[in-house]
């Protein structure tokens, strides 16, 4: 196929209002009645980077605990009532958020809403459900100690971040989790949630105003704001050093990574596009092609920018066979120096741009996936004009942005690199 | 507006013997296109396992006209999004775009209907890669290593029985001549369900449609699926897997069941339910008693495959609690099964667990790519459209008497297949 002129897609047609409630809470709201189901996802800033060391693991095990009983309801009459109604609730927790989400069917939405209100202001951590969910999370945890995914990220944080939080797991570990009590979590309950640091979007068959009375009756009642822990930012290390986790499988798990740009970059965005040709577009990029077409190397191979509130990373993985580390390792580091040296060409950014605009729409046909996006947007600071503008932003990326952003991600190529299983040749340093 | 409901569906064959299923939701200008195929991994030649799966990766590598790379590419340039999967019974290649583009995706997945070109090289490197792809799911995964076992167990005869990607020693032995005579057997019009789902009309598929896929010559007779079918299961199997990666036990159990193919009567529905009710959610009568109040389990969960074309199967694991062993666990789940077949349940947890299953088909109508893979495997399955329509009342109308039956009936321990997962000393 001859490479055409770029044409921009229109940006997505999708109608966002800003929503504010009574007491002034803030919530994105796409109004649509099609089908009829109301979605709802929040994220509070702030997750398990917050946990003291020793209590490593808290955010996590109260994510898990918010759909265990709060109110009148224990953790049985609790998820009777959802199912009874089906009522979907799930919240989780990373190293810089605690997420939730609502999905419900139109005509229980004011039960959904309550339900949420006694989930987010009552939360009951009573003693026998706190004691279910930390054996779930240790059970989760001991698989995790010989899965190969698990392991290598394990090692790789740490070395990349070493005592920063940042370097400990956040779902904790077998020696913090049996010691959690209902104590820490009461605590981190009263101080750890606001108004202030809330981001909202909703999708479907709800109107601004029922919207407002039911973001004051679940989150009226959190303080404006809260204190948190100051996180210091932290700069990704461990460069040219290897980390080994020894796993007896004939297959290894790399993770490898250094340094990457910040989302409020200004190069951030011709980095994207870098990083989709060499190895963030499925089926097209160097990666792939050099990695798993044309040597079979490997069944899967990527690259990703990987950004949280305090660090900024480029990362790249693949699983190889042991006796096929060193030969993969070497193909994926001389494609990464190939692009920080000379970029892409004209033709390749030509296509990425084409994707990257054309399938944007792809973002916004499920309401969850709406959603999620306007919550990303929000807790990002990127603007609601963001969806209206990213389109014709993308567009002007250039050849020289895209240089550019290749030697700032890649520069000289040093990456820290971790590894599960038994490679061969491969020693740790 | 148009509602993504039933009654916008529309479902018509072409000339050449192939189906069409159009799915409207306008919500946004895009589609889901999707073709697929009544064969599947059951349907490789004996000897050949992974042959349908293997075939699956080939169809990426072009054809006379859209030589090496060129499928992907355009897709990509069109921003759109692609893959594909293979099961026992399909296998199904799909791309996502703006809707302006369904023609020209439409055009390319025609043309590698019948125009495969396969080059030797190609198909060595992509073997090597399916290699890869097992040692990743399965070499490193000991409960990945069971769950095989428990299929091969269960299934004694019907390659049910045989992993997907097939077994590795004869995976290393597919060869081009295997690919493309397994593509020239199954791969036809009359042998193809097309959907396309979301910003478009039927008139619009039609005439797409017609212009594509609509000029491939029909072979005449659709392929016909051989499978040996299963025996009846007449002995309780323990299958164990020790392993010194094993940080965390756990109990499976695997029954043969009917599929809503093979099924008589509401059995398959009253199965579903069942399900749902033994251990479906975190409300279910299993996670009740062996997680909450026992304290016997930390986790339990059940399952049901029911959309097969031959017999499908009905299965739990349970995740002991420190101090259970594997064996009294599998009492325990013994008990409550013996009681729910005698008893059956309380009317509040049937009608908790009907209405948690006919809410899901309500919220399918949210993702038009839901939907299409509804619809796609339920016709590739030997299903009809009115098989979905009809599902949520033939759900509402399962009662306790149903439970009891399909659970006296599927669930014995004398035909069981028992997984235990067990960490080396």
């Amino acid at each position: 196929m001859t490479a055409s002129p770029l044409k921009v897609a229109a940006a997505p047609s999708t109608r966002i209002d800003r929503v504010f409630s009574p007491l002034g809470i803030e919530a994105w709201l796409v109004e649509d009645y099609t089908v009829p189901i109301i979605s709802m996802d929040f994220a509070f800033v702030g997750g398990g980077a917050l946990d003291a060391p020793e209590k490593a693991g808290l955010s996590y095990l109260m994510s898990g605990l918010y759909d265990e009983g709060a109110g009148p309801y224990d953790a049985q009459g609790f998820q009777e009532r959802l199912d009874d109604l089906a009522i979907e609730m799930n919240f989780s927790s990373n190293r810089d958020r605690f997420e939730g989400s609502l999905r419900t069917l139109e005509r229980n939405a004011d039960a959904a809403f309550e339900m949420l209100a006694l989930a987010i202001n009552e939360p009951r951590f009573d003693a026998d459900a706190v004691k279910r969910v930390k054996a779930q999370i240790v059970a989760g945890l001991k698989r995790a100690e010989t899965d190969p995914d698990s392991m290598v990220w394990k090692a790789y944080s740490a070395a990349s971040f070493g005592d920063h939080p940042y370097g400990r797991p956040d779902k904790g570990t077998l020696k913090s989790v049996p010691h959690l009590t209902r104590a820490d979590l009461k605590a981190t309950h009263d101080r750890r949630f606001s108004r202030g640091t809330l981001k909202i979007a909703v999708v479907g068959a709800i109107n601004a105003r029922q919207l407002g009375a039911a973001l004051d009756r679940v989150f009226g009642a959190l303080p404006a704001t809260v204190m948190h822990d100051v996180i210091a930012d932290v700069v990704p290390g461990g460069l040219d050093r290897r980390v080994l986790a020894d796993l007896d499988v004939p297959q290894s798990t790399l993770a490898m990574g250094r340094p990457g740009l910040k989302r409020k970059d200004p190069d951030f965005m011709a980095a994207y596009v870098v990083n989709h040709i060499l190895g963030g577009g499925s089926f097209t990029s160097r990666l792939w092609t050099e990695v798993r077409e044309k040597r079979g190397l490997a069944y899967s191979v990527w690259s990703q920018m990987s950004t949280a509130r305090h660090t900024a990373s480029f990362l790249c993985g693949t699983a190889t066979s042991n006796e096929r580390v060193a030969e993969s390792l070497a193909i994926i580091s001389d494609e990464c120096k190939r692009m920080a040296e000379a970029g892409p060409s004209a033709e390749e950014l030509n296509k990425a741009l084409k994707y990257l605009i054309g399938s944007y729409a792809l973002r916004f046909d499920t309401s969850r996936k709406i959603a999620s996006h306007l919550v990303e947007i929000q807790v990002e600071d990127l603007g609601i004009d963001y969806i209206a503008t990213r389109n014709a932003k993308m567009a002007e990326v250039t050849l020289d942005d895209t240089r550019r952003a290749a030697e700032r991600l890649i520069g000289d190529g040093r990456m820290l690199v971790a590894v599960a299983g038994r490679p061969e040749g491969i020693t740790a340093s | 507006m148009t509602r993504p409901d039933s009654a916008s569906l529309s479902h018509f064959t072409l000339d050449n013997g192939l189906d069409v299923v159009v799915i409207p939701d306008r919500r946004a200008p895009v589609v889901t296109h999707m073709v697929y195929y009544r064969n599947g991994a059951a349907d490789d030649p004996h000897g050949k396992s992974g042959i349908a799966h293997f075939l699956e990766h080939l169809m990426f590598k072009g054809t006379n006209k859209h030589p090496k790379g060129a499928f992907s590419e355009i897709v990509s340039e069109l921003g759109g999004q692609e893959n594909a999967f293979t099961g026992h019974d399909y296998t199904a290649y799909f791309q996502r775009v703006a809707a302006e583009h369904l023609e020209t995706v439409m055009g390319l997945e025609a043309d590698r209907m019948t125009g495969l070109v396969l080059a030797d090289s190609d198909v060595l490197s992509e073997r090597d890669v399916i290699l890869e792809e097992r040692k990743m799911h399965v070499d490193a995964d000991p409960a990945s290593q069971l769950y095989e076992s428990l299929q091969a167990a269960l299934y004694t005869h019907h390659p049910y029985g045989t992993p997907i990607i097939g077994w590795q020693h004869e995976i290393e032995g597919l060869t081009r001549e295997d690919a493309l005579a397994y593509y020239k057997r199954f791969y036809t019009p009359e042998n193809a369900i097309l959907l396309v789902a979301g910003d478009v009309t039927e008139e619009t598929v039609r005439r797409l449609a017609g212009a594509t896929y609509g000029r491939i010559p029909r072979r005449n007779a659709a392929p016909v699926r051989q499978r040996p079918q299963e025996p009846p299961a007449r002995a309780e199997r323990l299958v164990t897997l020790t392993d010194a990666k094993v940080e965390q036990p756990t109990a499976y159990r695997m029954y043969l069941a009917p599929s809503h193919t093979t099924a008589s009567g509401n059995d398959a529905f009253a199965l579903e339910v069942l399900s749902q009710l033994l251990g479906g959610s975190s409300s279910s009568v299993m996670y009740r008693e062996l997680v909450v109040a026992e304290e016997a389990a930390v986790n339990v969960s059940s399952w049901y495959r029911n959309d097969a074309v031959d017999q499908g199967y009905f299965g739990f694991y349970a995740v002991p609690s420190e101090e259970m062993s594997l064996a009294v666990l599998d009492e325990k789940i013994d008990a409550i099964l013996a009681r729910v077949i005698a008893e059956g349940v309380e009317e509040a947890d049937l009608a908790r667990a009907k209405t948690r299953l006919v809410a899901d088909l309500v919220y399918a109508q949210d993702s038009q790519a839901q939907l299409a893979r509804l619809y796609g495997a339920t016709l590739a399955t030997g299903g009809r459209m009115e098989d979905v329509r009809d599902w949520p009342a033939k759900i509402d109308a399962v009662t306790n008497d149903d439970i009891k039956r399909v659970a006296g009936t599927f669930l014995k321990r004398a035909q069981a297949v028992l997984g235990h997962l067990k960490q080396a000393a």
